[in-house]
């Protein structure tokens, strides 16, 4: 994993703990599943997609909210540093 | 002109009416998930609903017969359920598939209710064709797939399918709501009820036949089969039908929807008004223009005069105005609407003194914005046909402002919960339906303050607790009989959050140990409820509090889980 990724990993797991999960000591794995797992709800997918595009600027769109187009901390922070470079 | 509804015996005829009438008329606008619109004429609709019709009197399907529709958002299914009636079957739509769900589990759950409710035919897409006939082949049941319904383009011999000269006391579809619970409960409703309600409650909204319909809700649910399906249809009004899982991701298509169609009326869970404030970005609705609205009808689930105010003062640019917002109170059981408040006026804020109401049961009046006050949202009137009354534990009337069970009566009640007469007389008191909801009356109008049952409203969706209980308990490490459920309001959201707190079997767990189980419980329940669980506790032995019978109290848990985790002191 590349250093900006790694950035991106923290990023994204700090904002799915403390303002999804709500409990910010939840060890989230970056390989964990959050969609097919319940861990996050189709509400909270979409709060997601809104602090992607207005933290890193990358559009994530509403067909791609689905476990086949990611489903954990990392799939979603390739994503990201795919479309920023 | 709106159809006259009196004269008719079944929901049909209004249909096969409209076709004959005025073919041409658009009757649905169908708008996929790419955003391609496909406009349905009355004409239209009504050959595709024929070729249902034929395809089940082909493979022997009885009027009265049950026929369930596992099928998803899509016009095959409004087809599918008026192909049904067309024969004087009964149709009862099943929640589709989705991503989350356990597919095995979902189909054994298509069986059960096959088979407990006497389903006799199920239609279905030709994927789940052969699995489902493998499935109901000990049943007395045939599965249809779409592929082998003839295409009735021609709908000028319309003698061929008539109307069914049924009289209107028969059962015309069935109502579910979701989780093993509620398909116990498959709420029957008449031609009659129905043709009653809808006339009552076209003249609650002012229902006229300019008005334009748009609704995303799904079908499995009364607000979205009634409101946003059975009512445009019957009264002969436009509906512009959208998916549910496209709205939930991209909740703005329901506004440029409103925009390019000039819409009226829409019918919106309390969460929605949350969820479209939070995540619609003014860049994504710029130039849209919503002051054809007459109504945002908020319904099923408790209303909260927040939600109102945040989607009010994000969207009074694109002309949504104050009183545009208005409240109904609605059940599968009474059809849909019990109450609602008149359309066109902002419904009544009623600021009552919040210890009394906690405390003594009683809603009492104080001034607006004062220490200790909650604003309470007034549902409205009862519709006509309708009456209401707050009943005590005893079965007893209550007062006006006296908090009890909302009881009601009407003349588009259900016929009773299908082959359930056991479940339909406990539901029953001296002829009034009591509806497990708490409330009370003032100057005639209903406000709710809660439920009498454990049940949650999540996101429009009733969820039963005992059933995600029930999940927990097959969980190795946690221990089985020893889990609550429960809902917690989330004011972010605008509805209720689902908590689970559940005793462990093992005294001395690891880090490692606890973050499987809690993953595993996750799983499971969206897996087999489609829940995503907002919070899970794993705590030691004895740490739920249970009642004097032995049962899991669920409102001192919450209260214990409120205390503890969240250091809240809740009265």
């Amino acid at each position: 994993m590349g250093e900006f990724t790694t950035e991106i990993v923290a990023t994204l797991s700090d904002y799915i703990t403390t303002h999804i999960i709500k409990r910010p000591q939840f060890k989230l794995n970056a390989d964990e599943a959050l969609i097919s797992s319940g861990l996050i709800d189709s509400f909270h997918l979409v709060d997601l997609a809104v602090f992607i595009e207005q933290t890193f600027g990358v559009h994530i769109d509403d067909t791609e909210l689905t476990p086949e187009h990611f489903d954990s901390v990392s799939q979603l922070a390739e994503i990201i540093r795919q479309r920023k470079s | 002109m709106l159809n006259h509804l009196t004269r008719l015996q079944t929901l049909t005829q209004a249909i096969v009416e409209r076709a004959v009438l005025r073919p041409d008329q658009p009757a649905v606008i169908f708008i996929h998930d790419d955003g391609r619109e496909e406009t349905i004429t009355a004409a239209q609709f009504h050959a595709r609903a024929a070729g249902y019709a034929q395809a089940l009197q082909s493979i022997g399907v009885q009027p009265e017969d049950l026929v369930v529709l596992v099928l998803k958002h899509s016009q095959t299914l409004l087809y599918a359920f008026w192909g049904a009636m067309y024969l004087g079957a009964i149709g009862s739509i099943f929640p589709f598939l989705t991503e989350k769900l356990d597919a095995q589990i979902y189909m054994e759950r298509v069986r059960e209710l096959v088979t407990h409710s006497r389903a006799r035919a199920v239609i279905t897409f030709p994927e789940f064709k052969t699995e489902l006939s493998e499935l109901l082949k000990t049943a007395d049941c045939t599965v249809l797939s779409t592929e082998d319904v003839p295409e009735v383009t021609d709908a000028t011999d319309l003698a061929e399918v008539g109307w069914p000269a049924y009289d209107g006391e028969k059962i015309a579809f069935l109502q579910h709501s979701s989780g093993t619970t509620g398909l116990q409960k498959g709420v029957a409703l008449s031609h009659r009820a129905v043709l009653n309600q809808i006339q009552a409650y076209q003249r609650a909204i002012d229902l006229q036949s300019e008005d334009v319909i748009v609704s995303w809700l799904p079908l499995y649910h009364d607000m979205g089969l009634i409101a946003g399906f059975v009512l445009p249809l019957v009264a002969g009004v436009l509906l512009v039908l959208m998916s549910p899982f496209k709205w939930v991701r991209d909740p703005k298509v329901m506004f440029h929807a409103i925009h390019r169609h000039r819409g009226t009326l829409c019918w919106l869970p309390n969460f929605a008004y949350n969820h479209c404030a939070r995540v619609i970005r003014s860049c994504d609705v710029d130039g849209v223009d919503l002051s054809s609205m007459r109504a945002f009808i908020n319904c099923s689930e408790p209303v909260f005069s927040e939600s109102h105010q945040i989607f009010l003062e994000k969207f009074a640019v694109h002309g949504v105005r104050p009183e545009a917002l208005s409240t109904c109170y609605a059940m599968a059981e009474n059809t849909f609407a019990v109450t609602q408040f008149p359309v066109g006026q902002t419904p009544t804020l009623d600021w009552v003194h919040t210890r009394t109401l906690q405390e003594q049961r009683r809603a009492l009046p104080v001034e607006p914005a004062s220490a200790g006050s909650t604003p309470m949202v007034s549902c409205g009137f009862p519709i006509s046909g309708t009456e209401i009354c707050i009943l005590d534990d005893n079965g007893l009337q209550l007062p006006e402002r006296h908090i009890g069970e909302v009881a009601l009566r009407s003349n588009c009640m259900l016929s009773g919960y299908y082959r359930r007469p056991d479940l339909t007389a406990q539901a029953m008191r001296d002829g009034w339906y009591c509806t497990g909801d708490m409330g009370y009356i003032a100057n005639t109008e209903l406000y709710i303050t809660g439920r009498k049952k454990d049940l949650i409203i999540h996101g429009g969706k009733n969820i039963y607790p005992q059933d995600l209980e029930a999940i927990a308990n097959t969980i190795p490490g946690i221990t089985p009989g020893r889990s609550v459920a429960f809902g917690l309001m989330d004011k972010s959201l605008g509805s209720e959050k689902i908590i689970m707190v559940c005793e462990l079997e093992n005294r001395n767990p690891s880090e490692e140990e606890l973050h499987t189980i809690e993953m595993e419980l996750r799983k499971r329940i969206v897996q087999r409820s489609e829940v995503a669980l907002a919070d899970v506790r794993l705590v030691g032995k004895r740490w739920l509090i249970k009642t004097s019978s032995g049962k899991i109290a669920r409102a001192a848990n919450r209260e214990k889980y409120l205390r503890e985790f969240l250091g809240e002191n809740h009265p």
